[in-house]
């Protein structure tokens, strides 16, 4: 690991103002993924601002019904808090269904939307990755591709978003409120927080340099039966190959945002309409324009099977 | 704002200096309090130190293992705060003023932690590496269930958390035994978690 030096600001103003006036600067919460990356020296920041003291650790209801999530709180609470599990469950499930309990003591809201890609090419620094060092090629193109991206990716990167949690919050409708290096605050919908590829991988969302997550907001209850169906390699801590995020109604109608499939929560609202219809009516619109590898074509049967699964799961 | 900076030179966390970026991949040195085992430790370390690197390197409590030293196999358990985690994906520097309890701080020899004496008395491992890390997981998974803290597997999440082979295995899936003694542990955590609940009153 590259030496840094460390600081521990008192206000979230004040942290995003020190990583805006250093290029080589990160923030760091839980430290989960950002510390492994060091390790390899695949993250190599000379300065890191601890933003664990800030306070923002809290989960409030809104005037809107809703629930604000500080950009401190842990998985593990986050998924235990009362509230979540009765009007959220999915994000609940979501969270639950990711990583490990100790892992998940640890990792903090904010830090699980910022989570990189575990693409392999990534994290194999004799490889060749735009994501990690841009206009360097990606060796995932014509590598073992079965864990990554069948849409939205590009020629530059076929990597996808990790995570779970993200993917329930896609379905929530969330937002994402940020303060940047002069103080200023913005929400971002989560729709809008996760980029595609394209020509620049190497940047995963929409955040300035500096801007500083400082809460998750969801909107007010939906109601319905909340699932979260997730297939893996493995019965627990492993990543999703896909992952469906999904709320219906008692009269079929709903929502559904798929995980293990882009560069970004998959979500597609025109679909939903076909809700009621059933799995295949809802991804033959979903993975429209679908370009799947030869080695991972067979994830868009998985989401067409994985959704029914979770549907039969609703009606249950 | 606390900061600690200029290469080498150490500073008190609370205590304030600048912040230059470290020059020629120098260490950073940075001053470090909190409690392990009971007893108050102060550290000055490299910034790079992890927590388990501290305890194992700078404290010489080398009961918690290093197995993958990333976040995977979970021989490197510690309960900080109360809770579960992995030493070896925290920096020692971020844990000012915590309560951290080791392998060592659980039960010694001459007086085990009944997790300890349930481990030896199931057969709870072979090569014993993993172990430390399995019986720290396991007394902070009993907690994290008595807690009402749901799993991946609770089929209600908002019904009362049992203890049963299914939740135990999940929640120990961050804690890999490469011996394969999984099923002996899972009795182990059984067998306290019944002593648990007969000393409990009803």
């Amino acid at each position: 690991m590259k030496s840094f030096t460390y600081e521990r600001p008192t206000s979230p103003a004040q942290a995003a103002a020190a990583v805006s006036a250093n290029p080589n600067a990160k923030f760091i919460a839980g430290g989960t993924n950002l510390l492994d990356l060091m390790k390899l020296q695949i993250e190599t920041p000379t300065h890191l601002v601890d933003v664990n003291g800030l306070g923002l650790d809290g989960i409030e209801a809104t005037p809107e019904g809703g629930l604000r999530v500080g950009a401190l709180v842990r998985n593990t609470d986050l998924a235990a808090d009362a509230r979540v599990r009765k009007d959220y469950a999915v994000l609940s499930r979501a969270l639950l269904a990711g990583a490990s309990g100790q892992l998940r003591n640890k990792a903090t809201t904010a830090g699980n939307l910022l989570q990189r890609t575990r693409c392999p090419y990534f994290y194999d620094t004799a490889q060749a990755c735009n994501k990690r060092q841009p206009g360097s090629g990606c060796s995932a193109l014509d590598g073992v591709s079965r864990q990554l991206a069948v849409i939205g990716a590009s020629e530059a990167c076929i990597a996808t978003h990790p995570g779970d949690m993200a993917v329930a919050m896609r379905v929530l409708d969330a937002t994402v409120e940020t303060v940047d290096g002069r103080g200023t605050e913005r929400k971002i919908p989560i729709s809008e927080f996760h980029r595609l590829p394209g020509e620049r991988p190497e940047v995963d969302t929409t955040l300035k340099p500096g801007e500083l997550i400082t809460a998750v907001t969801l909107p007010k209850p939906l109601g319905g039966a909340h699932i979260y169906r997730k297939v893996r390699d493995r019965a627990s801590y492993a990543y999703a190959l896909v992952s469906v995020a999904a709320v219906v109604q008692p009269d079929g109608s709903g929502r559904a945002a798929f995980g293990g499939v882009a560069h970004k929560p998959w979500r597609v609202e025109a679909a939903e309409g076909e809700m009621a219809r059933g799995a295949k009516a809802v991804t033959a619109q979903v993975f429209a324009g679908a370009k799947p590898t030869h080695d991972n074509a067979y994830k868009l049967k998985l989401a067409e099977r994985t959704l029914g699964a979770a549907l039969t799961e609703a009606r249950a | 704002m606390v900061s600690v900076g200029a290469s080498a030179v150490a500073a008190a966390l609370p205590g304030a200096v600048g912040a230059a970026p470290a020059a020629n991949d120098a260490p950073v040195l940075a001053k470090v309090a909190f409690t392990v085992n009971g007893e108050k430790r102060d550290l000055e370390l490299d910034t790079r130190t992890s927590l388990l690197d501290a305890a194992r390197e700078h404290m010489h409590l080398t009961g918690s293992k290093k197995g993958c030293d990333h976040g995977q196999c979970g021989a490197c358990t510690m309960i900080v705060d109360g809770r579960r985690i992995n030493a070896c994906l925290t920096l020692a520097v971020m844990h000012q003023g915590a309560q951290i309890t080791t392998i060592e701080g659980l039960g010694q020899p001459e007086n085990l932690h009944p997790m300890q004496a349930a481990f030896i008395k199931h057969d709870g491992y072979q090569c014993g590496y993993c172990t430390p890390g399995q019986i720290c997981s396991g007394v902070a998974v009993l907690d994290e269930i008595k807690a009402g803290i749901p799993s991946h597997v609770t089929a209600d999440l908002n019904a009362p958390m049992q203890v049963t082979d299914a939740e135990i295995r999940e929640r120990m899936s961050g804690n890999i035994c490469r011996c394969g003694a999984y099923s002996n542990i899972v009795e182990a955590m059984t067998d306290v978690a019944d002593q648990n609940k007969a000393r409990r009153p009803a």
